[in-house]
């Protein structure tokens, strides 16, 4: 049996910041939409997300869904477990995505499949929604996988 | 109108640190580390603690300087200053800051100073248990992407990529300070020497990075004198005269969720030129380097942002025979550095380099008049400075 998340569970919960900068990223990963920032007044894309346009200094930052794919800027596989969590996980991948139809801002994920793949840096990949519906509270991640 | 410069006019005068232990094996609490490490400093420079006006530290040092000033007794405090951001990225910085303040005036005798007693307090390579994330942590943690290993693993495994850089490079950075270590008796890993075999057989912590690229964790405390210039020939031993200093980070670093535009770099790419400017040296002037190694791929980077050699000669310049002492063209890590020696968050770093200005280091460089460092590759800001001896002025 496969577990029906990538990392084992009890890693951090995700949640929005108490300032509600990220608030419409997380909200919109649990309806299955990928929102990222973009600059109501010049257009500049934004990852992560700020209060303010780091191009312009416009305070009237939008968020714009994007589609769900990119490509691998960079990648790691961590073997050693630095989390309770994690102790019996073996080692998993971590890609850097960057989306070129979005400013080339870059998310992060782990990259879905055998953890002891090849991985390469240029290759298409496509976002997946992971959900945690039995978290506290209940969460969904985006997670990434070849192909698109 | 002068020119700005903190160029010859302070000078490190004074260095202590405490016996160096495995982390969490410190007999001492870190407090007592910190006041040992800095009565230490004040014998070598031959000063009465009760001289100390200022304290500077980095990484939210948990032993402050209000403390430090009552316990110690000290008649008056002047200048008190924390730079900001964590690792070891601050630790060239705080020389900087507490020089900005003794050459403008404010302070006649500050202290750099760390001290960790990770039994004490929670290890860095360890995450916190469960909770939640919220900001950064929040696009990170979930994905197992907590410890910093794992948060620049990479920045490394991009410019490694982008460059052609092979797994030797990282490995001869490991070998060098190890070897250095080995000529050390204050060393953790005196008389653990590392062959080539063995790192390449040991584990991955996490790619491109095997155990021996990682820094370790250890117990302890460094401290070094700063004092005018015009006062240096006062004390004990020769003075190391500071030449240059920069801190910083390049066009944002910072941007979160790993979105710093340049991002395969150790974040000294517009630092590096500024810190030349002010010493006014050039990298082919430098006798000898301490690069603090978190981990070996930042080294490489911090290498090559500092223009010792060109990211497409990193795999022929980067051998064990070049970063040797003495006779290496880049001497590296002479004390085994945060590998091999202690991971005193990098200062040891600095102590060392005044150690190759005056003569007295285990693994010595002939003839040293410019000694560098360069502190905490790849997090935001960071810093570096150079050292030189009286002739450089
Ligand atoms: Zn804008």
């Amino acid at each position: 049996m496969t577990t029906a998340t990538y990392l084992r569970p009890g890693l951090p919960t995700p949640v929005p910041e108490n300032d509600g900068l990220d608030k419409p990223y997380w909200d919109g990963t649990r309806r299955g939409v990928l929102l990222v920032q973009r600059c109501k007044a010049c257009g500049t894309w934004q990852w992560g997300p700020e209060w303010i346009c780091h191009k312009c200094h416009s305070f009237d930052v939008g968020w714009e869904e994007v589609a769900g794919r990119g490509r691998i800027y960079s990648w790691e596989r961590a073997w050693h477990p630095v989390h309770p969590a994690l102790k019996e996980q073996g080692p998993y991948i971590v890609v850097l995505v960057e989306l070129p139809h979005a400013g080339n801002i870059r998310m992060l994920g782990n990259l879905l499949g055998d953890p002891r793949q090849e991985v390469r840096i240029g290759a298409e990949v496509e976002a997946v929604f992971e959900p945690h519906d039995d978290a506290k509270p209940p969460f969904t991640l985006v997670q990434w996988r070849y192909g698109g | 109108m002068t020119e700005r410069t903190l160029r010859g006019k302070v000078a490190i005068v004074g260095v202590g640190e405490t016996t160096y232990y495995k982390h969490g094996k410190s007999p001492d609490p870190e407090f007592v580390l910190a006041l040992k490490a800095i009565l230490a400093a004040c014998a070598d420079a031959g000063i009465d603690p009760r001289k100390i006006d200022g304290f500077a530290s980095y990484s939210n040092d948990r032993n402050e300087p209000s403390r430090l000033a009552a316990a110690l007794g000290l008649p008056d405090l002047r200048f008190s200053n924390m730079m900001w951001g964590g690792g070891g990225g601050g630790g060239a910085g705080a020389v900087g800051n507490a020089a900005a303040a003794v050459a403008a005036g404010m302070a006649d005798c500050v202290v750099v100073y760390r001290a960790l007693a990770q039994g004490q307090f929670q290890r860095f390579g360890a995450a916190a248990p469960g909770g939640v994330a919220s900001g950064e942590p929040a696009l990170n943690a979930p994905y197992g992407l907590m410890s910093p290993a794992q948060r620049f693993a990479m920045r490394a495994m991009r410019f490694m990529h982008e460059n052609g850089i092979g797994h030797n490079a990282q490995r001869a950075i490991a070998l060098a300070a190890y070897a250095h270590a080995q000529r050390n008796p204050r060393a953790v890993m005196h008389g653990k020497p590392l062959t080539a075999e063995a790192y390449d057989a040991s584990r991955w912590i996490v790619e491109p990075w095997r155990l021996y690229d990682c820094c370790m964790e250890n117990d302890g405390a460094a401290a070094v004198i700063i004092v005018p210039a015009e006062r240096a020939r006062d004390f004990q031993h020769k003075p190391a005269y500071l030449l240059g200093s920069a801190q910083g980070s390049e066009y944002r670093n910072g941007a979160r969720g790993h979105n710093a535009p340049l991002y395969a770099t150790s974040s000294f790419t517009t630092v590096a030129p500024r810190l030349y400017g002010m010493a006014k040296v050039k990298p082919s002037d430098v006798d000898v380097l301490q690069s603090y190694e978190n981990f070996t791929g930042g080294v490489l980077m911090s290498l090559v942002e500092h223009g010792f050699f060109k990211a497409e000669e990193a795999n022929e310049f980067l051998v064990p025979e070049n970063l040797m002492a003495p006779t290496g063209k880049l001497p590296l890590n002479t004390s085994g550095g945060n590998l091999a020696e202690c991971y005193m968050h990098g200062l040891e770093l600095q102590i060392e380099a005044v150690r190759q200005l005056r003569g007295t280091s285990t693994a010595q460089v002939p003839d040293v008049n410019v000694s560098m460092v360069i502190s905490g590759p790849m997090v935001t800001p960071v810093s570096s400075m150079i050292l030189g001896s009286g002739e450089t002025l």
